[in-house]
């Protein structure tokens, strides 16, 4: 069984959640203004920001009584988060080939 | 595996049961089976990842209509202990032509004992790759910024 774990890619294979996305790459936005926007319902536009958030795409801060979403700012970090678990993958496969190599010549 | 993170690099080893010689040949020779293949910039399946074991050399993948994508080039080959390549991704997993803006990987391998070895890995100069949220937020606001392997993702799960 796979397992969904959201990131950049699936988060933004979505065309009403990139959509979303260009809108919070102009400014920053309530999910009220997206929805206004958008031809999509509300929850429907909360469950895209979900999604989102998830992946680490955007983060949300509360001001009164909205929530307002935008891009997360931290492209370096999402970057080596991204590199790390490459490598880690990487590695581990790695271990498995050179040490079943290392059992077949013995 | 311990990973140890600094604000421009990302690093990371393994100790493995194999003499330094077997650990580095395996690396570079099986290189295909090492690198995860959910990250894919040719617009199909890919067939093969070659490392090209030369200072010089690249790595690239081949997808199965004969497409190929480079996506590093070996700068330092020093078997069995040493291996330095670019990384020519840029942080929207695109290939990136400009070599100032790549960033690079070393290898080093370490013989614990003759039969064991420790791999440690750094990959650096992140930096270089630029503010990755200015470069995804132009992607996606150039028409067809998109990249292909985008809509491969669409629809379905990833395994991770």
């Amino acid at each position: 069984m796979q397992t969904y774990q959201p990131n950049g890619w699936t988060a933004l294979g979505d065309p009403t959640r990139r959509t979303i996305f260009e809108r919070l790459a102009d400014r920053p936005q309530a999910v009220g203004e997206l929805a206004r926007e958008l031809p999509v319902s509300r929850p429907a536009v909360s469950q895209h920001l979900k999604v989102l958030k998830d992946a680490g795409l955007v983060v949300d801060r509360r001001e009164g009584n909205r929530r307002i979403y935008r891009l997360d700012p931290d492209g370096l970090s999402d970057l080596r988060t991204q590199l790390d678990r490459f490598w880690n993958k990487a590695l581990a496969a790695y271990k498995d080939v050179v040490e079943q190599d290392t059992q077949e010549v013995s | 595996m311990t990973t140890q993170a600094q604000a421009s690099s990302v690093r990371t080893e393994i100790v493995v049961d194999a003499p330094i010689e077997r650990a580095f040949r395996v690396f570079v020779e099986d290189f295909d089976k090492v690198k995860p293949r959910e990250h894919n910039m040719l617009a199909v399946e890919i067939a093969e990842t070659v490392f090209e074991p030369r200072v010089g050399g690249h790595v690239y993948d081949r997808g199965v209509d004969g497409s190929e994508c480079r996506w590093a080039r070996v700068l330092a080959y020093e078997p069995p202990e040493r291996v330095v390549f670019s990384w020519d991704i840029s942080p929207q997993w695109r290939p990136e032509g400009d070599p100032a803006k790549c960033s690079e990987v070393e290898v080093r391998f370490i013989a614990e004992t003759p039969e064991r070895t420790r791999l440690e890995l750094e990959h650096r100069n992140l930096d270089r790759h630029g503010d990755g949220w200015e470069g995804l937020r132009d992607g996606v606001a150039s028409p067809g910024g998109w990249p292909l392997y985008l809509q491969r993702y669409a629809d379905g799960a990833i395994s991770t």
